[in-house]
């Protein structure tokens, strides 16, 4: 580890994206500092999805700065910005359907890194179990839990530093979203910092050390998660439907 | 039993060149999304470069198989400049927009080969310690087929293993379905779509120079393949290399028995059995759908909306110099002199062409490959009537649009199903189905089968073949220069006027939605098959127009109007134009029937055009009239402020 705990890791300052002329975000700033779980919450269509592809560089912000370990990476090609250390988990999953489980890990492989965890199909098993027996299976004949775990664990291979999870829980089964919500918190144990974008308020409530609220484009609120968790007028206009 | 078998030998020794060129353009298609019509180029290039290798170094067996690799892997390198000097720079710009550029390849390489090993056809030396004929089963089978049989199976093992022992091989499947996942994770694309280009490439060259013994090498082999290239793909599914090799096997197979069973209807064959597996398996043998939501890289298109004032008088202002042009040519001959009038005719004809092209290509997005087939059937179809029933101008006129709307009406039926590339390609079979009809003269061979022939037992000429149909012209009233230029005239703008009027009303609508959206459409209750069916035949029939129009200024008809050449032509009206406006076809269709013609009278005319449109493309990735949305445009008032593009 080289920055300290607590430093900002990843930063977003005044961010402005469009799709075509219609502008999605307006002005977000967030920051997720080392080792810290911060949930994205906001209703469906309120930018959580935007905010996260225009930081991995899959949507190019019109304005604004994006910083992650001290580089500005605004503009840079998606496999540039992935290159230092910033994993991506896309919102629905895009499992390569016709490669195998173990071709999919390979997929996502990348040369270690000196300041993050390194990952390989041992310790992946380790924290996938289900995954472990199923390495020949085809993608796409994967349940929708499965295909969860695999897409994290297909990011995990590039060694990340940092990873953006864009709404994991989404269309998983309860007792999935408790595996989820394990996975994170074993993945914030090794030290890895996260920006969880959710509408699942229980889950990010069980993981999360703080919370940005985005509503149509911009943030609302920013807190402690624990605060947001007792304040039910916040919850109510912005997260309730 | 020994002739089937030798019968099989052959059938399968032939399959080898067209699995190679396939199952490149397969894997160029599957991860860069890029439809390279230059393909057939770099197959035609394989064969000359082998050709000079095996001269100077293939007096052996190791040399000739040397020169062979060597050949492959110069195509390889050819295809890599190409993707680096001209691909990579537009991945980003609409979709299709890629063909314009690898079809100024084609013109390039075609006058570069032409140059370098000049116009006569080559004629390829045998391959040492492969000269003989082998006995199989007492009948003589040439020793290279057996090779040729051979090395199909072998490229198609190393290509599994390739794809599926490599990580490159992984990487590159896992990019055939979903590149921008790939981008995510790490992984350059760019040297992937490098090494995809070089591979692809290297296989065309491979199948070049593969059959340098059996066909040599001539200037014709690049549009010839391309359209067995197609065809295998298409069949064989988009993307899949095990297809293709299947699809090749059959249609081996399939050219072989056929000429015993049915001579002159191999291509005919082909393209129906095509016809029929794309019926019951819409995305080929062992293809997948297209996946949905994977948006195009280029940016959202602009909605089509009433022109702006100053484009309103532009438009107005040319159309009044068009009906004065041939009063300047009267009063100021030496100014406006005759030939004006006629390139001016012919611009009209393209002009309508490929706007009818654009009716279903822009706001319907469905993109047809093969609309010569509606030029040239719809041509045809007036001739025919004139030499066989006497018809007058005015009546056989009208059967030009009347028939290319029966035939866009039929083909339709079955294309409008499909979409995308899939809708391309099977746009394009229909096209050569028609193509082969006229050209190999099917009506006479049936009628010789039914005992109609002529006195000595030949098939009686009715389309003519090769020959065309000729002294066809227009009646008296409407033969001078001057009367047919206002008949070409009119009858063009009134017909770009009709099909304006329905892009505005809400069958356009209804089309744009369609295209923009088929599963809301569908949702709101509308019959989009039906709808892009009607929009096909209505294109059909236009396109009809323009070939009555071509049919009766040139006063013959020749197969070539219905070839793909010709498709292409109308392609590259239209994307060169600008698909998102309406204008785009008119501009694009003036700007390269007028380059045509000024660079025809030059030896290399089509090195000169090709470097153009290259440079076109890369200059004005959004077409000509998109002109209009950069800085300039909007200064001058043709865009509106919102509507910049650079």
């Amino acid at each position: 580890m080289t920055a300290p705990a607590g430093a900002p890791v990843l930063g977003l300052t005044g961010i402005d994206t469009f799709y075509g002329r219609a502008q999605i975000l307006s002005g977000v700033s967030l920051e997720v500092r080392r080792g810290e779980v911060v949930a994205l919450l906001g209703r469906n269509g309120a930018g959580k999805s935007t905010t996260i592809k225009s930081i991995i560089g899959l949507v190019r912000p019109a304005g604004g700065e994006i910083s992650f370990e001290g580089n500005a990476i605004q503009g840079l090609e998606p496999f540039q910005i992935s290159r230092l250390g910033l994993g991506y988990v896309p919102e629905d999953r895009r499992i390569f359907t016709g490669l195998t489980v173990a071709e999919n890990l390979e997929v996502g492989r990348q040369p270690r890194r000196a300041n993050a965890p390194e990952w390989n199909h041992e310790k992946l098993f380790a924290l996938f179990p289900n995954l472990a027996a199923m390495t020949g299976r085809l993608g796409g004949l994967m349940s929708g839990g499965e295909q969860q775990m695999l897409t994290i664990a297909r990011t995990l291979m590039g060694n990340p530093t940092t990873i953006l999870l864009d709404e994991p829980s989404e269309g998983l089964a309860p007792v999935i979203v408790e595996q989820v919500a394990k996975t994170i918190l074993d993945l914030k144990a090794q030290g890895l910092s996260i920006l969880l974008s959710e509408q699942n308020l229980h889950l990010s409530t069980l993981v999360s050390d703080r919370a940005y609220i985005i509503e149509k484009g911009s943030i609302r609120y920013e807190g402690p998660m624990a605060d947001l968790a007792e304040n039910e007028e916040v919850r109510g206009a912005y997260l309730m439907v | 039993m020994a002739d089937f078998i030798v019968s099989l030998l052959t059938g399968l020794s032939s399959a080898a060149a067209m699995f190679l060129v396939a199952s490149g353009l397969s894997i160029i298609f599957g991860v860069t999304r890029i439809v390279n019509f230059a393909h057939g180029s770099f197959y035609m290039l394989g064969a000359y470069i082998g050709y000079t290798l095996v001269q100077a170094i293939g007096s052996t067996a190791v040399g000739f198989w040397a020169a062979v690799l060597i050949a492959a892997v110069a195509v390889g390198a050819i295809g890599v400049v190409m993707e680096i000097l001209l691909l990579r720079r537009i991945y980003r710009a609409p979709e299709l927009f890629q063909l314009i550029a690898t079809f100024g390849v084609i013109l390039v390489i075609q006058d570069v080969t032409l140059w370098v090993w000049g116009s006569e056809d080559l004629v390829g030396p045998q391959a040492p310690g492969l000269k003989g004929a082998a006995d199989i089963l007492g009948k003589p089978i040439p020793e290279y087929d057996l090779a040729l049989i051979a090395i199909s199976p072998l490229v198609l093992v190393g290509l599994w293993a390739l794809f599926k022992l490599t990580r490159w091989g992984t990487l590159v499947r896992a990019a055939t379905q979903d590149r921008q996942m790939v981008a995510a994770l790490g992984v350059n694309q760019r040297w992937l779509f490098t090494g995809v280009l070089f591979l692809g490439s290297a296989l065309a060259g491979l199948g070049g120079a593969v059959q340098i013994p059996k066909g040599g090498a001539d200037l014709l082999m690049d549009f010839n393949i391309l359209a067995v290239a197609f065809v295998v793909v298409v069949v064989g599914g988009m993307g899949s290399v095990f297809g293709a090799f299947w699809a090749a096997v059959l249609f081996g197979i399939l050219q072989t028995f056929g000429i015993q069973i049915l001579p002159n209807s191999t291509l005919v064959l082909m393209f129906l059995v095509m016809a029929v597996v794309l019926i019951f398996r819409p995305w080929g043998l062992l293809g997948m759908p297209e996946t949905l939501g994977q948006a195009h890289p280029g940016p959202p298109e602009q909605p089509l909306r009433p022109a702006l004032p100053r484009v309103r008088i532009l438009g107005g202002a040319a159309t009044a110099l068009l009906l004065a042009l041939p009063v300047a040519h009267l009063v100021l001959p030496q100014l406006v002199g005759a030939f004006t009038l006629v390139l001016v005719i012919e611009i009209m004809v393209f002009v309508l062409f490929a706007a009818a092209l654009h009716f279903i290509m822009g706001p319907g997005g469905m993109v047809s490959f093969g609309h010569a087939a509606y030029f040239g059937g719809g041509a045809y179809a007036a001739a025919l009537l004139v030499k066989f029933a006497d018809a007058p101008f005015e009546i056989a006129f009208w059967a030009a649009p009347v028939g290319a709307a029966l035939l866009a009406f039929l083909f339709g039926w079955f294309c409008v199903r499909l979409s995308g590339v899939y809708f391309a390609m099977l746009t394009l079979a229909f096209a050569q189905i028609a193509w082969a009809f006229v050209f190999q003269d099917m009506p006479g061979s049936v009628l010789r089968t039914f005992g109609i022939a002529d006195e000595f037992g030949a098939p009686l000429k009715i389309t003519g073949g090769d020959d065309g149909l000729n002294d066809i012209w227009p009646s008296a009233w409407a033969g001078t220069r001057i009367a047919y230029y206002y008949i070409a005239v009119g009858l063009s703008v009134a017909a770009l006027w009709i099909m304006r009027r329905f892009l505005y009303a809400p069958f356009g609508y209804t089309l744009r939605a369609g295209r923009d959206s088929p599963l809301r459409a569908a949702a709101i209750g509308i019959d989009l098959t039906r709808h892009r069916w009607l929009a096909f035949a209505l294109s059909g029939a236009f396109t009809g127009l323009a070939g009555a129009l071509f049919l009766f200024s040139k006063g013959s008809v020749f197969p070539t109007t219905l070839e793909i050449a010709r498709s292409f032509d109308a392609l590259l009206m239209v994307l060169l134009g600008g698909v998102q406006s309406l204008f785009g076809p008119i501009f694009g269709a003036a700007a390269l029937t007028w380059l045509n013609d000024l660079f025809s009278v030059l030896s290399y005319w089509r090195f000169l055009l090709g470097v153009t449109i290259i440079a076109l493309v890369l200059l004005l990735p959004q077409g000509i009239v998109g002109f209009a949305g950069t800085r300039l445009g909007r200064r001058l008032r043709l865009a509106r402020p919102e509507e910049i593009t650079a």
